[in-house]
């Protein structure tokens, strides 16, 4: 199903709609506040920006740079190309620990190379452990955002399955309480695991560490209760210096939920003694995503969700409507490097308002990008773009307007188009919307009149 | 008129010249009472915004080129619509031949607000307006063209066309919970998307109806448009007056 | 050809602008540092208080279970600390010193050398830390500026107890981790 089509969907349920709207406005509200508490807010952004770009100038250099020090450090280092390789070496360090139950903890990495199903597949369990993240995966969904993964979910439905799955009181849609029955069940799993995975917020080139940061502490109770800690990392995520956390992790709390900072801020640098940490480095599609000159900057991103939280379209259509592992605008930037042909009505789920432009803490243009995907999407396919100028054409810019204007625009347009598509009787601009009253002159023709 | 005034050129937009010739009127009395030596340079067309937001930019460049041509002996262009303004500024191809009038066109177009405040530097309007106005900011005026500060930023706040509003006598600014969110309009986003473009317009809609606005008002017609569709079909009880009518009513 | 080289190649072969890395200034706010770090805890759902208040929640609570790591409050330990750090699961309270604290937004340093077990501070019920008033840095920039040349091989900014606010983004205190955080200013 397209955009448009998920989007109507979602909007059937309409207070629901509203509600999903609400609660992220309000999410956006607060970072809002918290950012002008900062006086320096605006040019931590600029910082923010400027590393990272300095970072996509040379990531070649800096991955080595972590990858010598981690090394040095006792870190094992892997590198993987795509999404396959990625799951196969992930899976092949289990069989090694002869380990068929594994904790995880947020990773949009492991969503995105789709670890889950292939671990299952070949007969690992594997546990979710941040608790948004274990309630989409009961109900076997991704999370529909990235910071907030069940945020399409009302108490009542997490009350229905936990008392199915956890047995929970039925009826009992206290949030403390069915928190509590979740962590009782998580801590069993992160007192049994012995290899534990997580994603990563930031690697450091000079240091070989690298940070995970969570309000709930899963990530930390996973490893270091495990005897071996994955770390999966895409090859955007680095940063040159330990001091650029302070740019960075001063941005990413308050800019994802408006608080400000995270509640544990987890840096590795080095095993316990007797134990393992491994990370792999993941390329799936980022190389590519970098040789593309326009796109490029949407390697900036750092994950905080901020532009979800503020796009109208967001709130209103829900994470699923996208699709794609990363929704919202910046999945929108992200998807169709991946797959055009799959995710070719993203760039046009957007007014192009540029509110996530400026949430951005990492200062991508995305309004801009989601622009240039569409001036993409309309070479390559041909068939969608094509009912758009149909759709436009027989929306507004309907008769008398489409004679009217006398340059080359509507012709060049729509030439190949023949004139029953184009005056289609079917009107989305009508449907819920009257057409302003036609004046009896243009102003052109007032003008003539009036003034010449 | 002073004698050396310098000459403007009204770019009024397609949408602007076929369903609203009265904001394009309005538009060229207030510039007149301001003391401007105002022409609409006959034979012009669209910008090419429709096209190129949906995705055919590389289509534009005979309406661009066009574009160019029409206002190049101009020393500004003054449009009444921000985003219309902003696509010529920063959408436009770049054409061959024409980089130097191209530069130039970028950096003497516009938007009807901000040449009043920026250009002719007119801090306030001596008229009257005893109505409650409901602002609608676009986005591309807001975001794009920084015509008022964006909620989003760390910035000190400020409101280039409230600024001259509340100058007016009897005008009562409606402050709304959601000051600057976009309407949905969109361009081709209002029939591809319309679901969730109806459903925007709604929310805005209700937010000047909860906070008692009597006319809606914005220096975009297009988002204008967008709304009082909305609001006709619903038979909601809101006027709308684009910035340029509420001005030069007042000045009257 | 490896995947490394792939990657490294694939990169390298691309005519990337060079950027310039940029300084980080030395920002910095004003107001008191107590006061401030006191309400970045309490923002963060944790709680700043006394020696004496809390040998008085101590004594009220009747724990069990404690390990403290802290000179300042060794008397009220009842274990010591475990060579393996699943026999952290019933754990009642960790008492720990931190090394600093972060005015801005109440995270507490801590390494390895506090910590004896990584998994202390997030495996126990409650936990404790024990922080100098006079150690509180205004923001981050100068709390990296402090352990710049700090070699542990984990650390942690640790700011509040474990939280979430998954379902219905109602906040709930007591995820995964500690349920609750005290910091004793001395």
């Amino acid at each position: 199903m397209t955009h448009p089509e998920n989007a109507a969907e979602f909007l059937k349920d309409s207070q629901k709609a509203k509600w999903h709207d609400e609660t992220l406005w309000f999410v956006r509200d607060k970072r809002d506040k918290v950012s002008k508490g900062i006086p320096e807010w605006e040019q931590l952004r600029e910082l923010a920006s400027g590393i990272k770009d300095n970072v996509l100038a040379n990531l070649a250099d800096y991955l080595e740079e972590f990858e010598r020090n981690a090394t040095k450090n006792g870190i094992i280092v892997h590198w993987a190309a795509d999404s396959e390789e990625h799951n196969r070496l992930v899976l092949e360090i289990l069989q090694q620990q002869n380990c068929t139950a594994v904790v995880k903890s947020k990773s949009i990495l492991t969503e995105e190379c789709h670890l889950n199903p292939y671990l299952e597949k070949h007969g690992v369990e594997v546990v979710d452990t941040d608790l948004g993240e274990r309630i989409v995966q009961f109900l076997n969904q991704p999370p529909s955002h990235i910071v907030l993964p069940a945020i399409h979910l009302k108490k009542g439905e997490i009350s229905e399955l936990f008392h199915e799955k956890l047995n929970t009181e039925k009826g009992n849609e206290d949030p403390a309480y069915l928190t509590q029955a979740a962590r009782v069940h998580l801590r069993e799993k992160f007192f049994a695991a012995k290899v534990a995975i997580t994603g990563v917020n930031f690697g450091i080139a000079e240091t070989g560490e690298f940070i995970v940061c969570t309000n709930e502490g899963n990530a930390d109770m996973g490893v270091h209760l495990a005897q071996v800690h994955i770390a999966c990392m895409g090859i955007e995520k680095i940063l040159p210096r330990r001091k650029d956390l302070g740019v960075f992790l001063r941005l990413l709390a308050r800019s994802a939920t408006g608080q400000p900072i995270t509640n544990y801020n987890s840096h590795f640098r080095s095993p316990s003694p007797g134990k393992e940490i491994h990370i792999i480095l993941v390329d799936n599609g980022r190389t590519a995503q970098l040789a593309r000159e326009k796109f490029r900057n949407s390697l900036k991103c750092i994950r905080c969700g901020a532009c979800m939280n503020t796009c109208p379209i967001y709130r209103r259509s829900g994470g699923f409507s996208y699709n794609s592992t990363v929704p919202g605008p910046i999945g929108s930037i992200l998807s169709p490097g991946l797959d055009l042909k799959k995710h070719s009505s993203l760039p046009f789920a957007s007014t192009l308002c540029g509110s996530c432009t400026d949430v951005c803490p990492v200062k991508i243009n995305i309004h801009e990008q989601l622009y240039e995907w569409r001036q993409e999407v309309t070479k390559t396919q041909g068939e969608f773009a094509k009912g758009l100028a149909m759709k436009l054409a027989s929306g507004i810019f309907k008769s008398p307007l489409a004679y009217k204007i006398s340059g080359s625009l509507m012709r060049n347009a729509l030439k190949s188009l023949p004139n029953s598509l184009i005056y289609h009787p079917l009107n989305s601009w009508g449907k819920n919307r009257n057409l302003p009253d036609a004046p009896k002159e243009s102003f052109q023709q007032w003008y003539r009149k009036n003034r010449s | 008129m002073k004698a050396n005034s310098p000459s403007v050129a009204l770019f009024i937009p397609c949408y602007v010249d076929q369903f609203y010739p009265q904001v394009g009127i309005a538009t060229l009395e207030l510039l007149e009472k301001l003391g401007c030596k105002v022409t609409y340079p006959s034979g012009q067309t669209c910008c090419g915004q429709p096209l190129a937001n949906a995705g055919y930019a590389r289509d534009t460049v005979g309406t661009a080129t066009h574009f160019i041509e029409t206002f190049n002996d101009y020393d500004y262009v003054v449009c009444p619509s921000g985003s219309c303004t902003l696509h010529v500024k920063e959408h436009f191809p770049a054409i061959a031949g024409l980089e130097k009038e191209q530069e130039a066109l970028g950096h003497k177009i516009y938007e009807l607000i901000e040449f009043i405040t920026d250009v002719l530097k007119i801090e306030k309007l001596e008229g009257k307006f005893p109505h409650r106005v409901g602002f609608h900011s676009s986005c591309h005026g807001q975001r794009g063209l920084h015509l008022s500060s964006g909620s989003e930023l760390n910035q000190p706040p400020y409101n280039k066309a409230r600024k001259l509003l509340e100058n007016l006598a009897g005008l009562e600014w409606v402050e709304l919970s959601r000051t600057d969110e976009c309407c949905g309009f969109g361009g081709t986003f209002a029939v591809t998307e319309e679901a969730l473009s109806i459903q925007m317009g709604k929310d805005r809609l209700a937010d000047h109806l909860e906070h008692k606005t009597e006319i809606l008002t914005g220096g975009d017609m297009s988002c204008i448009m967008h709304l009082q569709g909305i609001a006709t079909r619903s038979k909601q009880e809101l006027k709308f007056l684009h910035l340029a009518e509420i001005l030069n009513q007042s000045l009257s | 050809m490896s995947s490394r080289e792939k990657i490294l190649s694939a990169i390298r072969s691309l005519t990337l602008e060079s950027k310039a890395l940029p300084d980080i200034p030395n920002f910095s706010n004003s107001g008191d540092l107590v006061e401030r770090f006191t309400q970045s805890i309490s923002g963060n759902k944790g709680e700043v208080l006394s020696k004496g208040e809390l040998e008085e929640w101590f004594s009220s609570s009747g724990f069990s279970k404690v390990i403290s790591r802290s000179s300042q409050f060794s008397e009220l330990a009842t274990l010591s600390l475990p060579e393996d750090p699943h026999a952290l699961e019933t754990l009642e309270v960790a008492i720990l010193d931190g090394q600093f604290g972060v005015a801005e937004n109440g995270a507490i340093w801590l390494e390895d050398r506090q910590l004896g077990l990584r998994a202390l501070p997030f495996a126990t019920e409650h936990l404790v830390i024990v922080l100098d008033r006079n150690l509180l840095e205004d923001t981050m920039h100068q709390g990296y500026e402090k352990i710049a040349a700090a070699h542990s091989g984990f650390g942690l900014f640790l700011a509040g107890p474990s939280k979430t606010a998954d379902i219905e983004q109602s906040l709930v205190i007591g995820a995964q981790g500690a349920k609750s955080l005290r910091v004793v200013l001395i």
